[in-house]
């Protein structure tokens, strides 16, 4: 039975719903496979227990015939989602043992349609990180290697669990969580599926907090149509959630297959890069012809802030990370080191709770933050957020429905290979997906090729705020034209 | 409006004025926390009323509550503020055990509530206005407990999250005098509206006091704020105090730190908590989990029409309508209760018109003079509102006097009872039947013949003559009755 972890999330639904097989038999398939890839470090917690009996109960309403969306659909969960009863760390030591006593409520929601969950996934800590090098419990591995390699190479991140798990046929789906790019750099990474919807479609209640103003959950799946039925349950208006914005949740699958003719893409010239791999650069120009042979148009535009949007980035994201993490102080719940009074705990605490990167952004945050530099750091950020914002609306004002861009500057790379000396040569990694967090914009990530080394590359396809639909559109054109992308099992 | 004098201290160099401005948290009247739904029920176990947004649990979100937002809009509303449509909270970061988050939610650049303006009652009947330089909405923190145990701390939530109003004056207030009575005001106004209980003893309202002192009109001095007094006499104790203080050091040619200090109320004086140095870099940025709080004109309109009668307009009404002196009519307004208690009698006078001030007189004198000296508050009254009104009309249409009806009152506060039966069954009735009092008034002139003589050049001695037939008839002859018949027979 192991080839049911092969199917596409759609295959599988219709699957179960035919009774070709049953929830507990993809759940079983999909256990297995975890258990056979425990190399890769994807999962940080496995709850097979709590699988089976999620499979069971759905097969029970399957038999019934109530058929939630996403009935006995086994999913893997990145470990910045709550779940209740389940420890929950965000891969930081600073959480410790922590098992929430709610659920969040993406992760409800999943539930409400019948999901199964696999378990908790592999992140960077508290999302910090481009390569998911910074997890508590080690990196974790990208199933792709170079050809005739067998260095093990990084998934991305911080979303790395998930792009791995699912790239790897571990889970048919994962949740992932996109800051400034966590979704789409490991998807692009992994040649899989990613999409940060707008800031506000997705609740944030019950996500370990990183940087309010710019994290978004959003789905990594096998395809499109895959990322669409996940989205679709994951997104959603959430009184908790008073950034959460009350629109109704379109039937974002029924946008797969629907015609791009005339619709009009714009090819952003400030993301030309010096120095840019020739063939990201064909990649893009393969991507925008795919874009044209289906009826898109293609527009040369210019979103002139861009340059600024990473440096911007850099204090937006630190300044609110150095303020969401405070509550880790070692008094209420996780890791407390005692001290000889409270500051002593505090610092022994976080000393010890943190890891280096997690640290850096504190610290990097604190200093923006602070009397005398606010308005030169902070203010001056949020202020180049308000001018990138305006060069998209700019932008879409002019008619342009999507804008194509590639999703990272490079491919996968080595465990250790980057960021080891000069964090901002990590940071670099984020350049082409950091504007559209800032911009609050939806934003996906679709396999679209390979490097000369066999790694997988990946486009962006940039859109007008809830306009998700027309990203699902046009990325389903991509993944026609690029075709599927697996990577052979070597773990 | 008369501006008052106010109190200038004397130093060895000459006068000295204090310039003060204070910061009041009252704590907003609401069912429910400011960002979460726990209850804000004062009291109870330790922990028991708390969210996992009030202890910051990973991934919890703060949710405006809006009952508090009416609140704050309609204080501001109550101190003749400026509503501001737009404003944003702002995390003040610091790291306290009190303070899960690690932060206060506030606001800092942009208050829900700006300038404003109250006038303050002075002894005299005078007035001071004191400017309001900004409301805004806050958490409150938890407590530290730390009398559970000698190596330990102990926290309790319960209060953590709670809503507050942080309003700013502006440094307006010069003495001692005006900034009680400033408190006092503020609390009576949000007493009115609601919007705080003003319980200082449960920590409901507190006040940071600055303090600064300069040579009368002179560039003004480095000031201290005295922390967290929640009682209005030590508020008064620690401004004198203070500002004594500053002087002494000026004087001897020293210079006033910036500091933070606590008033010790067993010692009467203020001591240094930390220095200008100490103070925290709060880092204050918009939070970014709470979207600007937004809402129209409308809102703050309807909010507007619905607002009670405040002090300064149930004041100027008790003037307008009943005559009462501005004095009497800011004592009666002065806590809600009391005026409520007063207009309960107004409500149930046989003439309002007639009586209004009469019962004003009552209220004050014979009712709060009574209360005060048994140390109770006017809601543990044993005379009700009814039975003063009772005993009001029952001098207002000249059925007892005003001496018999102070006896009446003490039987009523005693022993309870409907006056205008106690007065039939006792037969306290004033005689107004002029045979009767023609007897008693024609017996002493006939006892009284020199007196009676010597009345015509001497007229003020009527009054002896008044006083010996009250005397005469027990206190229940009309002395109106009496005074005319007196003067009739007397040939004055």
């Amino acid at each position: 039975m192991t080839d049911l972890t092969s199917l596409t999330l759609a295959e599988a639904r219709k699957g179960l719903a035919d009774k070709t097989f049953t929830s507990l038999e993809l759940t079983d398939a999909h256990l297995d496979a975890i258990e056979a890839a425990r190399v890769l470090n994807a999962f940080v917690m496995e709850t097979p227990d709590q699988a089976r009996s999620m499979a069971r109960a759905a097969d029970e309403k399957i038999a019934k015939g109530d058929v939630g969306p996403l009935a006995g659909i086994p999913l893997g969960i990145k470990d910045l989602f709550a779940t209740k009863g389940v420890r929950t760390t965000a891969c930081s030591k600073i959480l410790g043992n922590f098992v929430p006593t709610y659920e969040s409520t993406v992760t409800s929601q999943l539930w409400r349609d019948g999901a199964v969950m696999l378990g908790k996934l592999n992140n960077d800590e508290f999302a910090m990180g481009s390569a998911n090098e910074t997890s508590c419990f080690g990196p974790v591995g990208n199933p792709w290697r170079r050809e005739g390699s067998n260095t093990t190479l990084v998934p991305g991140g911080s979303s790395g669990g998930s792009a791995s798990a699912v790239a790897a046929l571990l889970c048919m789906g994962a949740t992932a969580t996109d800051t400034g790019g966590s979704i789409r750099q490991p998807a692009a990474f992994t040649a899989t599926v990613g999409i940060k919807p707008t800031y506000g479609r997705c609740s944030r209640w019950g996500i370990v907090a990183f940087a309010s103003s710019l994290d978004q959950a959003g789905p990594i799946a096998r395809s499109v149509r895959d990322a669409a039925m996940l989205l679709r349950s994951m997104a959603g208006h959430d009184p908790k959630d008073t950034t959460s914005v009350d629109i109704a949740v379109p039937d974002y699958e029924a946008a797969i297959g629907k015609s791009v003719k005339g619709m009009k893409i714009g090819i952003p010239k400030e993301y030309r890069l010096d120095g840019m791999p020739a063939e990201i650069e064909k990649l893009w120009s393969e991507g925008a012809a795919w874009l044209k042979a289906a009826g898109a148009e293609l527009v040369e535009v210019s979103l002139p802030h861009t340059k600024y949007a990473l440096p911007a980035y850099y204090i937006v994201a630190p300044a609110e990370a150095s303020s969401n993490l405070a509550r880790y102080d070692g008094v209420r719940y996780g890791l407390r080191e005692q001290g000889r009074n409270i500051i002593e705990l505090y610092e022994n605490t976080r000393a010890e709770g943190f890891g280096a990167e997690v640290r850096r952004r504190v610290m990097i945050g604190t200093y923006v933050l602070s009397a005398g530099y606010y308005d030169a750091y902070y203010l001056r950020a949020q202020k180049v957020r308000t001018l990138i914002k305006k060069d998209f609306e700019d932008c879409f004002a002019k008619g342009v429905d999507a804008i194509l861009t590639p999703a990272t500057p490079s491919a996968a790379f080595g465990i250790g290979e980057k960021g080891g000396t000069d964090p901002v040569e990590m940071y670099l990694n984020d350049i082409f997906t950091v504007t559209v967090n800032m911009a609050g914009l939806p934003g996906i990530a679709v396999p679209a090729g390979k490097d000369r080394q066999g790694l997988p590359l990946g486009l962006q396809l940039i859109g007008r705020p809830f306009d998700e639909e027309t990203l699902f559109s046009l990325g389903e054109v991509i993944e026609q034209a690029a075709g599927r992308f697996t990577p052979t099992r070597w773990w | 409006m008369s501006t008052a004098t106010h109190k200038l201290l004397k130093g060895s160099t000459g006068d000295w004025e204090m310039v003060i401005g204070i910061e009041i948290h009252a704590q907003v009247t609401s069912n429910a926390k400011l960002f979460s739904g726990a209850s804000t029920v004062f009291g109870g176990e330790p922990n028991s009323h708390v969210s996992l947004v009030d202890v910051a649990m990973p991934g919890m979100l703060p949710v405006i509550n809006e009952e508090c937002v009416r609140q704050a809009v309609r204080t501001g509303l109550g101190l003749n503020a400026k509503i501001n449509l737009r404003s944003v909270f702002d995390r003040k970061n610091y790291f306290y055990p009190d303070l899960p988050q690690g932060y206060q939610i506030s606001q800092y650049a942009s208050p829900i509530v700006g300038e404003g303006e109250v006038v303050v009652d002075l002894d005299g009947g005078k007035t001071a206005n004191i400017g309001i330089e900004r409301l805004h909405l806050e958490q409150d923190p938890g407590k530290m407990l730390h009398d559970r145990s000698p190596s330990l701390s102990f926290i309790d939530f319960n209060r953590c999250g709670v809503a507050l109003m942080e309003i700013v004056s502006k440094p307006d207030i010069r003495d001692a005098e005006q900034a009680k009575a400033y408190v006092s005001k503020l609390r009576s106004i949000m007493r009115y509206l609601g919007t705080c209980d003003g319980d200082m003893e449960k920590g409901s309202l507190r006040a940071d006091v600055n303090v600064s002192v300069r040579k009368p009109g002179g560039p003004l001095g480095t000031r201290c704020e005295i922390k967290n007094m929640n009682s209005i006499t030590f508020i008064g104790q620690a401004i004198e105090y203070e500002a004594r203080r500053q002087i002494e050091i000026l004087e001897d040619g020293g210079q006033i730190e910036q500091e933070t200090r606590r008033f010790d109320p067993n010692k009467g004086e203020t001591r240094s908590m930390r220095s200008k140095e100490e103070a925290h870099d709060y880092r204050y940025f918009p939070d970014p989990d709470l979207l600007p709080l937004e809402f129209d004109q409308a809102f703050v309109d309807e909010l507007k029409a619905k607002l009670p009668e405040l002090p300064d307009q149930k004041k100027m009404r008790f003037v307008a309508d009943f005559g009462l002196s501005a004095y009497d009519a800011s004592v009666l307004v002065a806590e809600r209760e009391s005026a409520m208690f007063y207009e309960t009698v107004l409500d149930k006078l046989a003439n309002r018109a007639r009586d209004g001030k009469m019962a004003a007189n009552w209220v004050i004198n014979e009712l709060f003079g009574r209360l005060n000296k048994e140390g109770r508050d006017i809601t543990g009254s044993p005379v009700t509102a009814e039975q003063l009104a009772a005993i009001i009309d029952l001098i207002g249409e000249g059925t007892i006097s005003g001496k018999i009806a102070k006896d009446l009152f003490e039987i009523v506060w005693q022993e309870g009872g409907d006056p205008r039966a106690l007065v039939e069954s006792r037969g306290m009735k004033q005689v107004t039947d002029l045979s009767a009092i023609e007897k008693v008034v024609d017996d002493i002139i006939a006892a009284n013949p020199d007196k009676a003589a010597q009345v015509k050049d001497k007229p003020q001695s009527l009054g002896w003559f008044v006083g010996q037939v009250m005397k005469a008839s027990g206190g229940k002859a009309n002395p109106q009755s009496v005074n005319d018949l007196l003067k009739s027979k007397l040939g004055i």
